[in-house]
């Protein structure tokens, strides 16, 4: 009887915040039962900067740059947000034009955001190729990045009424030639990882769940669409001119890491397939035209009329000291970033900063969900996991 | 689902439709039950927020299964100082509600955890950031500041600074917390219409009016 009476004690771990799999600075306090997970317990808040505060005492403009820093890998998506709010309360429409380069730049920040992840989520479990190539590629899109905003990241480039500044005509050019490469290199990086047996054996089956349950833990985006729901906020509440572009929403069916990996490679190509309309369109005539908007509450006056115009001067003096002000009220916008709904709840009491701004970061439900995702699983498929919910500790921790 | 779905999202008309549905379905739990920006916007009792949160979850009418946040508001001079706002979204009728309840500082909202699991997460930070309590909350534990924290970063009151840094101390061999010390004094630049003053008046002004 003393030999069968042993103690079983669970075996607790602790992986991170510096491990290579956490993709950042996750911290996961894991207990085991063998290899199996029996709770997951993850430790965020360890790059949190307070974001939310800095904005509170910030005017609209400043706050723009901190939208970069959410989610670094896909920065001109969150900034879409944040103007899309405050456009939203002082009632602006944007020009033609100007929504055109917005949605241009949201579907390469998707294309930066997809082939970061699924490259690197091959990486962690064994595969070297991919992020190499898809870096490449990356960088490539980087450099447009560069060419419209002057920044590779932080672009800053969104802006409440339109975006900074125009486009030059041999930009849209390279982004055209772009798209006509890009598709092969995905088809590169396709044949490595579809059919790929140890691809497969490490992602078949691992974090199934069901639509229901993914409406009750908040996922959305690629998370939501890989268990069958054609749920896209830009077809179903769709913001600039999503509604007059032509693309497909790809879903999955089992809701397990294998389908949101083949929807992010379709999304590339739907991606790629929005921004040779918008190019399109760039080149055409009712694409030409301003990309501000003409209110003298938000844009700023030509620099030509400055040099003349007493009115001009004060009203760029306004602007640059007082900034914007945005009439009193409440707002939730939300895109759909690259990992899923981003949305910016803002309240506003009519004055040049805005009262408070809450950022719902996409991740931050989908890692919450970490414990629901990976109990029963193997230590293993911990780093499959993580990579397959698409993280990113700027926009988690903020 | 998909045959479900409109393209555009509801119709303001539908929305207002919905709100009376809600309104009446309620009674007294709810009040303000308003849309705006074309959003369902309601004030709720902090008693009754988890029949509200199930109402809008369960009626066939709403169908709001989708979480989507919850978050905190700071009203310092309201006599409930707190508001914690939940947001959730309806795929089925394409919708969005918020519902917005008030709170003091010293009282408790009952945790939603059981309705959304997805909320746990959201009212930790709730808690962390204002301080709100969430009762039957299962781990309200701080989620996003340091070990060891202490007060709660985004109330009005509390400082952008901070009130403690930390450094690396050669002598000690580690990271130590030391009271924020700032090179130049904390400068609060208000840039509100920096020269407003009184409305300038000009002779013959009043005849403007006289006329209207």
């Amino acid at each position: 009887m003393a030999d069968t009476d042993v103690e079983v004690r669970n075996f607790t771990i602790n992986l991170g915040p510096q491990h290579p799999a956490a993709h950042g600075v996750l911290r996961l306090v894991l207990e085991l039962d063998g290899e199996v997970v029996e709770r997951a317990d993850p430790h965020i808040g360890l790059l949190h900067r307070g974001t939310e505060k800095l904005i509170e005492t910030k005017s609209y403009h400043q706050a723009v740059p901190y939208f970069d820093r959410l989610d670094y890998v896909a920065p001109m998506n969150q900034e879409h947000a944040f103007v899309l709010a405050a456009e939203r309360l002082l009632g602006i429409e944007v020009p033609y034009r100007a929504q055109l380069i917005r949605v241009l730049y949201s579907e390469i920040g998707r294309i930066l955001n997809h082939l970061l992840n699924v490259t690197t989520q091959a990486m962690d479990v064994g595969a070297l190729t991919p992020p190499l190539w898809g870096f490449e590629e990356r960088e490539k899109l980087m450099v447009f990045y560069e060419r419209a905003s002057g920044a590779r990241l932080h672009a800053a480039y969104f802006r409440i009424g339109g975006v900074h500044q125009d486009l030059p005509p041999d930009l849209i050019d390279d982004i055209g030639a772009f798209c006509e490469t890009h598709p092969r290199v995905l088809a590169d990086i396709e044949g490595l990882l579809t059919d790929n047996r140890i691809f497969k054996q490490r992602n078949v089956g691992i974090a199934r769940f069901t639509t229901e349950e993914a409406f009750a833990h908040g996922f959305s985006g690629v998370m939501l669409r890989s268990t069958g729901v054609p749920w896209d906020l830009r077809r179903a509440q769709p913001y600039e001119c999503y509604d007059e572009m032509d693309f497909k929403i790809p879903v999955g069916r089992h809701g397990d890491n294998y389908d949101r990996y083949v929807l992010r490679m379709d999304e590339m190509y739907q991606s790629v397939h929005i921004m040779k309309q918008c190019i399109e369109k760039l080149s055409s005539a009712k694409g030409a035209g301003p990309v501000m908007v003409d209110d003298p509450r938000v844009a700023h006056p030509h620099r030509a009329e400055m040099k003349r115009s007493m009115e001009a001067l004060i009203a760029h003096f306004k602007l640059i000291t007082e900034g914007v002000r945005v009439p009193e009220g409440e707002i939730y916008a939300a895109v759909e970033a690259p990992k899923g709904e981003f949305g910016v709840y803002l309240v506003s009491d009519g004055t040049n900063r805005p009262y408070r701004c809450k950022i719902r970061a996409p991740g931050f439900p989908h890692l919450g969900a970490m414990e629901f995702l990976t109990k029963g699983h193997m230590l293993a498929d911990i780093p499959s996991v993580i990579g397959s919910i698409d993280i990113v500790f700027g926009e988690i921790d903020r | 689902m998909a045959e479900t779905e409109t393209d555009k999202g509801m119709t303001a008309a539908d929305l207002e439709d919905l709100a009376g549905l809600v309104a009446e379905a309620l009674g007294d739990a709810v009040w303000d039950v308003k849309v705006v920006h074309g959003q369902l916007q309601m004030c709720a009792h902090k008693e009754k927020i988890l029949d509200v949160l199930r109402h809008l979850r369960d009626d066939q009418s709403c169908r709001f299964v989708c979480f989507t946040d919850i978050c905190g508001v700071d009203w310092p001079q309201r006599k409930a100082r707190f508001e914690v706002v939940y947001h959730l979204l309806s795929p089925y009728i394409n919708a969005r509600v918020r519902v917005k309840v008030p709170v003091a500082e010293d009282e408790a909202v009952p945790s939603c955890v059981e309705l959304f699991p997805g909320a746990a997460w959201f009212e930790r930070e709730a808690y962390d950031m204002y301080g709100i309590f969430f009762d039957g909350h299962p781990d309200l534990r701080r989620i996003l500041t340091d070990y060891g924290f202490s007060g709660h970063p985004l109330r009005k009151d509390f400082p952008l600074t901070g009130f403690v840094e930390v450094r690396y101390d050669e002598d000690a061999k580690r990271v130590i917390y030391e009271p924020v010390q700032l090179q130049q004094a904390w400068r609060e630049f208000d840039n509100l219409s920096p020269w407003k003053g009184e409305p300038a008046v000009l002779p013959g002004d009043e005849k403007a009016d006289d006329n209207g």
